[in-house]
Formats: C-alpha cells, sequence, structure tokens
C-alpha cells in the first residue's frame, strides 16, 4: 500500500497511537537525540540527526524483568509472578537500519528448541514505521552488509520525505491497518518522488566494500593475537558500541533482592566487559580487550554469517565507529583481516 | 619547524629504546582524530595534533606498566601522568612525555549545535589558527575556534605540559577566566530542580561505562564495584536511581583524584554532562585541603591519607 502523510499528522498519529499503545520516538534533549516513550506534547526530532542509541529497547529492553517472587514473612512458599511483557508498541522514526537489527535476533531467539516468550511477544506486538534516509554520513555503511537507505527489511511502513510530508509505504499487513487511518492520504503521483529520492541516497553511498571473503579471513587470524593486540590497542573496552549497536543481542541475568521481594532481571550485556566470560572458577578465557574486540568483530562478520546462511550480524549503521571514545572503526578492522597477507 | 614537525623529529630521536609512542592521528573523517600508537618511523607520517586531537593518552598507560613507552600530552593530559605517577599507577622512569603547549581542542557537541547540518555529513576540514573551515552537506561555514572551544580549555590553567621530556612549541597563557558560565547555572538551581535535572538526564544513561574507561583515574576497570556480581553493590536495572548511584560512586572514588581532562563527559555516548558533577567536586577538595590532583609531582591525594585533625575540618566547631 502506498500513502502519504504530512508532517502535522505524523505527529498527531503518534499523539493517537499514544493513547492506546507505547509509541518510542527519537526526541532530543540537550543536544542529545534518543529514542523516548512518545506523549502528547512532545517534539519528535525526526531529521536533525540519527538517534544515538538504536531503537532495538523496543523488542529487547536494557532491562526486562523476567518474574517477580513475593515473600509473605508468615508464608513459607514463596509466589512466583510472571511478567510477560503486555500491550503494543509502535516506534516511529527509526532509520531502516535500526529496524533491521532485530532480524538479526530472530534466529537466535526463536529456534526450533528455543523459543524466547520475551522478544517474541514484544517483536509479534511491535511496528516499525521507518524514515528512509536521504544521504549518508561518513559512518554509514549499510549498503556493503546486504542493507541500502531504504530497505524495509524489518519496517512495516517505510516513509521518504516528499515535500512537507511523507510517501508512506507499508510492507506488512500492521502496517496497513495503520495507513488505513485517515490521515493518511492519497499519494498521487508522489511515490515517483519517493524512488528518486530513494535511489540517489543509494547512488551517494557509492560502491558497495564486498565482504564476502570475511567468515574465513577473520577466522585466520583467529590465533593470531598480535593482529588482534594491534587492532584493539586504541579500544577502551567499554561498552558504548554494543548498547548503541541494534544487533546485538547479548544479556545477563541478575536477581535484585527488595526485602521480601526480589526480582529477576534480564540486562543488556557487552563482550567488550571483563565478566562477559568471566567463569565461576575465576578464569576468564578473554582476559584482555584483545581478546574482546575479537569476539565482537568475529561474531558479527565471520561466527553468526558461518551459522546463519552468511547474513552478517551488522546493520551498518556506523553508531559502534562515531559513539566510540576513541573512534575504533569496525570497517577497518575487517578490511585489515580480509587485506592480511602472510 | 612547525610544533609537528619539532615533535615528529622528538619521537624519532627516542622511538627506539620505547615500546611504542602514543599519539593522534586522522579518524574515520575529517572532522575527528583517534589515538595511534606508533611502533615505527613509517607511522609517525600519520600523527597529527592540533584541536581535533581531544583523546586524553594517559588513560592508555597504566596498561602498559613494566613497559617503556611514550605518550604526547597536552596541558591538561600531563596532569593526569603526575597523578598516576603520585599515585605510584605508573612508573615515572617507564615513561618519556612528549609535552605539547597547547592552545585549546574543540567540543564536537558544540561544532555538531553550530553546524548548518549534521556533523555526519562533513566532508572537508581547514584548520586555522583561530578558525576551522567545515564543509558539511555541500555547505561550508567558517566557526570561530572560540566558539566551539572545549569547556575545560575556557577555564584551562595549565595549557602547557606540567611535566614534560621534551616540551613541544611555544608557551600558551592560562585562561583568564576561572569558572564557567553553565557551571554557575546549575549550581544556583534549588535541590528540586536539581533532581529533575539527574532525573532527567540519567533516564538516557545506558550504563555503558564509557565514562568509566576513559577516565586516567579510573584504573580499577574490570574490577569495578558497578559490574561486581559478588557481592552485588548496585543493580544492573538502568533505572535514572540506579545509573545517578553509579555516577555518585564514580565521582566519590574521584574526590582528590580527579584532574579535569574531561574525558567523562567527551565519552558519553548520550551527551550527559557528567563535568557539573566533577567541577563541583574538585571545588570541594580544592576549599577543604587546597589539593588540585596532578598540578605538581610528589602530591598526596588527600584522602590517601589520615590526620587526626584535618587542618581545615573544624569538627569540634561544629
Amino acid at each position: 500500500m502506498e500513502r502519504y502523510i504530512t508532517k502535522q499528522n505524523l505527529t498527531r498519529l503518534a499523539e493517537d497511537l499514544a493513547k492506546t499503545c507505547r509509541v518510542l520516538a527519537p526526541v532530543s534533549s540537550c543536544g542529545s537525540v534518543t529514542f523516548r516513550r512518545f506523549q502528547p506534547g512532545m517534539t519528535m526530532d525526526l531529521h536533525s540527526r540519527m538517534a544515538a542509541v538504536s531503537p532495538k529497547a523496543a523488542t529487547f529492553p536494557q532491562t526486562e524483568t523476567l518474574l517477580v517472587v513475593k515473600r509473605d514473612a508468615t508464608e513459607k512458599k514463596p509466589e512466583l509472578v510472571e511478567t510477560l511483557p503486555q500491550g503494543k508498541s509502535v516506534v516511529i522514526g527509526c532509520r531502516p537500519c535500526g529496524a533491521r537489527g532485530k532480524l538479526i535476533f530472530n534466529p537466535v531467539y526463536e529456534t526450533d528448541k528455543i523459543k524466547d516468550p520475551y522478544f517474541i511477544s514484544r517483536r509479534d506486538n511491535t511496528v516499525f514505521i521507518s524514515l528512509a534516509c536521504d544521504r549518508p554520513e561518513t559512518t554509514c555503511f549499510c549498503h556493503s552488509v546486504g542493507s541500502g537507505p531504504a530497505d524495509t527489511a524489518g519496517s512495516d511502513i517505510l516513509l521518504t520525505l516528499v515535500g512537507d510530508g511523507y510517501v508512506a509505504r507499508s510492507v506488512t499487513p500492521a502496517g496497513d491497518e495503520i495507513m488505513k487511518l485517515a490521515l493518511f492520504e492519497d499519494a498521487g503521483d508522489k511515490g515517483k518522488e519517493a524512488d528518486a529520492k530513494n535511489a540517489e541516497a543509494r547512488e551517494l553511498m557509492g560502491e558497495a566494500h564486498d565482504y564476502t571473503s570475511a567468515p574465513a579471513k577473520l577466522l585466520a587470524r583467529f590465533d593470531d593475537m598480535d593482529f588482534w593486540q594491534a587492532q584493539s590497542a586504541k579500544c577502551i573496552s567499554c561498552g558504548a558500541c554494543t548498547y548503541m549497536c541494534p544487533t546485538c543481542y547479548c544479556f545477563n541475568i541478575t536477581d535484585d533482592d527488595l526485602g521480601l521481594n526480589s526480582r529477576r532481571i534480564r540486562t543488556w550485556d557487552n563482550c567488550m566487559s571483563h565478566t562477559f566470560t568471566l567463569e565461576g572458577s575465576g578464569h576468564n578465557p578473554r582476559s584482555t580487550k584483545a581478546h574482546r574486540l575479537k569476539n565482537r568483530v568475529g561474531h558479527k562478520f565471520s561466527y553468526y554469517p558461518d551459522l546463519h546462511k552468511g547474513v552478517i550480524a551488522c546493520c551498518g549503521c556506523g553508531r559502534c565507529i562515531k559513539q566510540c571514545p576513541a573512534g575504533v572503526d569496525i570497517r577497518q578492522i575487517v578490511n585489515a583481516a580480509q587485506e592480511y597477507s602472510e | 619547524m612547525s610544533q609537528l614537525d619539532d615533535l615528529k623529529s622528538a619521537i624519532k630521536d627516542r622511538l627506539g629504546e620505547l615500546e611504542c609512542v602514543i599519539g593522534w592521528e586522522q579518524g574515520y573523517d575529517a572532522l575527528h582524530a583517534t589515538p595511534l600508537f606508533i611502533r615505527t618511523e613509517a607511522d609517525l607520517d600519520r600523527l597529527v595534533i592540533g584541536p581535533l586531537a581531544v583523546h586524553n593518552l594517559a588513560t592508555y598507560l597504566t596498561a602498559y606498566k613494566g613497559k617503556k613507552i611514550g605518550v604526547v600530552v597536552k596541558g591538561c593530559d600531563s596532569r593526569s601522568v603526575i597523578e598516576l605517577v603520585n599515585e605510584n599507577l605508573v612508573n615515572r622512569d617507564d615513561i618519556v612525555v612528549f609535552g605539547l603547549c597547547c592552545d585549546g581542542v574543540v567540543s564536537q557537541p558544540k561544532i555538531r549545535a553550530a553546524l548548518p547540518a549534521d556533523p555526519g555529513f562533513v566532508e572537508s576540514v581547514t584548520i586555522g589558527t583561530d578558525e576551522l573551515k567545515i564543509t558539511v552537506a555541500g555547505q561550508t561555514v567558517t566557526l570561530k575556534k572560540s566558539d566551539v572551544l572545549a569547556d575545560k580549555c575556557r577555564v584551562c590553567q595549565h595549557p602547557n605540559a606540567i611535566i614534560a621530556d621534551v616540551l613541544i612549541g611555544t608557551k600558551q597563557n592560562p585562561a583568564g577566566a576561572n569558572s564557567l558560565a553553565c557551571q554557575e547555572e546549575f549550581e544556583a538551581k534549588s535541590d528540586a530542580e536539581k533532581l529533575a535535572f539527574w532525573q532527567e538526564t540519567m533516564s538516557r544513561c545506558i550504563r555503558c561505562y564509557a565514562c568509566r574507561n576513559a577516565c586516567p583515574m579510573c584504573v580499577c576497570r574490570d574490577y569495578c564495584i558497578a559490574t561486581s556480581r559478588d557481592p552485588l553493590w548496585l543493580s544492573q536495572d538502568n533505572s535514572p536511581a540506579e545509573n545517578m548511584m553509579f555516577q555518585m560512586v564514580h565521582v566519590s572514588h574521584l574526590a582528590g583524584r580527579c584532574t579535569e581532562c574531561g574525558e567523562c563527559e567527551r565519552a558519553c555516548p548520550v551527551d550527559i554532562p557528567l563535568m557539573l558533577l566533577r567541577r563541583y567536586m574538585n571545588k570541594q577538595v580544592k576549599d577543604v585541603f587546597e589539593h588540585q590532583a596532578g598540578t605538581a609531582l610528589d602530591q598526596t591525594p588527600p584522602l590517601f591519607t589520615f590526620k587526626v585533625e584535618e587542618e581545615r575540618i573544624h569538627e569540634r566547631g561544629w
């Protein structure tokens, strides 16, 4: 389905949807743009810059309560309360790369044997209304990892800025449902303009880098710690890259004791952290930042593709590059492995 | 010779005896520098200095303990080297300090606010003495360096490296101002306003610990209490209250040790103004102990000592 929505009506759409569901939209505060729970009266910041943090929290929140344990001082047996996420969510104004991120989670959180009810419930109850990019940032490389500035994979509706509004294209039944609302109007021949803008944005990205050899080339460097020490020299081993990343899906589980009650929470983990692989014995197979960065790059460009039909576990949004306090560039590391000669 | 040429020649003279020398090179685009680990003379060709060379490279020193290495420092960064030496975290004899006379570095958020388009669309940057000419998304603008200077540079009292085995460049004068309007405005707020401010700001924090790991004085790193499991000091829940608790732990552990390099705030991917906490704490430490971390060798951080009666804390007078 193709229709058109003015900027003003997009805000009204967000306000209307916020009455019945959780709406997440990019909002600017002190110069930082992040996805916030949208409430009527707030201003969405769709165009000033890509949100610093990806919209992955919509389907994989930083803190998910897995269960609550309630104890009564007189009762011996504690009561376990399930906390499966309820209700619907709509993400408005993420970029195609951000919406696509969760597709990487699917083969991990939903297999024949394992089904993660928290992720699946959130994924199936969240609609993504993405905004096509009109020009690439210096850190963008979505076109090199099988995507592009107007990719619809992972989105329900894709918006393209035309005039004082957006050409809206729905690619799922959930998207169709929203676009039946009266806030959308006939697109007329604006679709052609949207096509031209999408093509121009792709053109501006230039030639894609070929990562075909990356899985094998990275594996070939697996035991070469000199290589990884050199690549990780400037890494400060913080978690900014993984927490910003739309495709990083690792988590921790901890119990918070709150007096008689307690709760089990699942929180984002990151493979740059010492505790990520710290074993109960005290042994840590990834004792240095070189081991950890090797895992992060290897997982995205080698191990995951090898397990999942060649799909690279990176959507090319560039957040890990531009938000890295030390300017570590994942493209440069993969290139170094690809170009490495003995 | 230019300051850069002088620096290259000084590094070249010492490189043979060192594991590496840490400096800066051009980063992923024209508006960003990134740390450079110089091991060969060929690497030296990539060295850059100037207003984009923002990183405090002293942060890397503890990782090389026991090895002889070189580091390029601005005045502010040299304070971190001194503090690390004073706390026996690095050995002075193992470090060759290439000190710069610095005329200030930029604040990327200030540049972002001053540009007509997202800095991610940068095409080219020309750095002049007092200005930066930046082309972004097809538009060229000239920004006055003084308008986009980092806050710490506006009140910098140590533009020239305090310790240096080689000092490069012409000595710069300290800044005339010694307080920042943003700090004064914040401190003038009521408690209720401050609480509301931090609740809003800390709701953005994602506990990535970039602030902690970028800090040259946060040396616990892998063994930080924020991520310990046994005991579990802090909940991993990223609620504003827990996030603020972590920041309070962070700032308290830096009392008398923070050299105000501003790396915590610079590293924050969601622009949390952490220096509001640091500057306030440092002011208290200065008032009570007459101490400013990293300004002289052989200082002892006040909380590293114990006195039955602190000279300026009049317990019995309360």
